[in-house]
């Protein structure tokens, strides 16, 4: 399924875009999508074991993903991946 | 103290002449009106830093009339605060942020009863200050302190106002309500020390934490006069450079050591939690990495001994520079690292050491042996070995 990733800046520098159109059946197979775009984008989004990481929550829509499934949540067409990691500046 | 409008109103004080005509627009209001601002007067409200997110903070709490405020800070002001930190002036450089806050403070709303607290928040003093406030408001500058805030709320059960900016984006929620979720419901664990750069290292948009600081001075008198609808079960996300404000849903984790299982039953080690050696976002200094003086660095420079690799951003660059580099912003060192030589001794330079403190581990992973922080970074080079250039 189609749908678009949205970077936060501290991000999107690695994939030269706030937000990108990226493909597949799950939030699994979009970060591997755009992992496979831009590897330097991939240690960041997920683990060596290819799972997210605590400080890196998902949005898929506005639902938190670890309550749908984690990255095996189901995407449909048109949805928004938005990437929103821990920043503790003050 | 924090009441909500369904609840019967309790004994608050009254408000003198003075303060019925400071507050005119507050009591024209109908959602505030007299007893909203009584409310206002009557509450407690605890600020956790007087930096970028606690300047907006104190000075528009004082101005609503929040009649008692606690202040949270061992920090002295300094010329680089003054972008941002609109609680502290000019005169104020080098003096405690807590006196300079207090006189800013006193001069917007003398009504206000101030008290500050000139220490590190610790898991030993923590439930300690917090337990004798109705709100409290994280706008501190580190991980472990942020969990540390949020576990003390829990464990009070007072709400926590949270903000947090980085160069242009910012968070902000309302943590620890009765049934809402905590800090620990959005993000289960820091991220290792070193990975997200602090404002020091990786700047900040001078308006950005008066925008969130703000946004949480205003979910803090809403929750002290029980109207609209507060942030708690969402977060706001706020991109300054794409002028987009967005909120998504922070659920309440059933597993959530902190308010879900609740097994999390006192205060811990939240240096250790976060795997860091210090505190404060500039300071986060590593062992076992080699350094060397700038006095050192520049004798063995000049007898061609040593190459510097500076890991600085280009735009750095133009500020302050150092003699004879080779330059390698820190974000492309993996990429380049094969074109680094190993049979020469590697001085690695940033801004005040950090960061090349980084860029020394990552080369030393990569099985380089002859690599060198260069201590201070171009600050200490600029004190000791040029001063005609300038700090930033």
């Amino acid at each position: 399924m189609p749908a678009t990733l949205f970077l936060p800046a501290i991000l999107a520098k690695l994939a030269d875009a706030k937000q990108l159109e990226v493909t597949g059946a799950t939030v699994g197979e979009l970060v591997a999508d755009v992992s496979a775009r831009y590897p330097a984008l991939e240690p960041r989004l997920r683990d060596a074991s290819g799972e997210p990481y605590p400080y890196v929550t998902f949005y898929l829509n506005d639902e938190d993903i670890r309550f749908h499934g984690g990255f095996a949540a189901t995407v449909n067409e048109g949805d928004e991946l938005t990437v929103v990691p821990a920043i503790a500046g003050g | 103290m924090v009441t909500h409008s369904q609840q019967p109103p309790r004994d608050l004080p009254a408000l003198t002449h003075e303060e019925i005509l400071r507050y005119s627009r507050h009591l024209i209001l109908p959602d505030v009106g007299v007893e909203g601002q009584r409310k206002l007067k009557a509450a407690r409200v605890l600020l956790i830093g007087a930096g970028g997110l606690g300047s907006p903070l104190a000075l528009y709490l004082s101005a609503a009339g929040v009649g008692h405020i606690g202040l949270v800070d061992f920090d002295i002001v300094d010329l680089t605060n003054l972008q941002r930190q609109v609680l502290h002036g000019t005169s104020d450089v080098g003096t405690s942020k807590l006196v300079s806050a207090r006189k800013r403070i006193a001069e917007v709303n003398p009504h206000v009863e101030l008290t500050t607290y000139d220490v590190p928040l610790t898991s030993e003093n923590a439930l300690g200050i917090f337990k004798d406030y109705d709100i409290v408001v994280d706008g501190t500058d580190n991980f472990p302190t942020r969990y540390l805030v949020n576990d003390a709320c829990v464990l009070l059960g007072i709400p926590n106002v949270y903000g947090s900016i980085y160069r242009f984006e910012g968070q902000s929620s309302v943590f620890a309500t009765k049934d809402g979720p905590c800090y620990r419901c959005l993000y289960p664990e820091p991220p290792p020390p070193g990975l997200v750069p602090s404002c020091a290292e990786g700047g900040v948009l001078g308006v950005l934490p008066g925008l969130v600081g703000t946004l949480q001075a205003t979910e803090t008198i809403k929750l002290i006069l029980g109207i609209g609808e507060s942030l708690a079960g969402r977060l706001l996300l706020i991109d300054t450079l794409g002028a987009t404000f967005r909120t998504v849903k922070v659920r309440k984790d059933p597993n959530c050591p902190a308010c879900g299982t609740r097994t999390l039953t006192t205060l811990i080690d939240y240096e250790q939690f976060c795997g860091s050696p210090h505190v404060g976002g500039d300071q986060k200094m590593s062992f076992n990495i080699p350094e060397i003086t700038p006095i050192d660095a520049a004798a063995r420079l000049a007898k061609g001994e040593i190459d510097i690799i500076d890991v600085r951003e280009p735009h750095e660059l133009e500020i302050a520079h150092y003699p004879k580099v080779t330059a390698v912003p820190l974000g492309l060192l993996a990429a380049q690292i094969a074109a680094l030589p190993r049979d020469r001794d590697l001085v690695l330079a940033c801004r005040t050491g950090a960061r090349s403190a980084k860029a020394v581990q990552q080369l030393q992973a990569a099985g380089f042996t002859r690599v060198w922080n260069l201590a201070g970074g171009i600050h200490r080079w600029i004190d000791e070995v040029d001063p005609t250039q300038p700090k930033y």
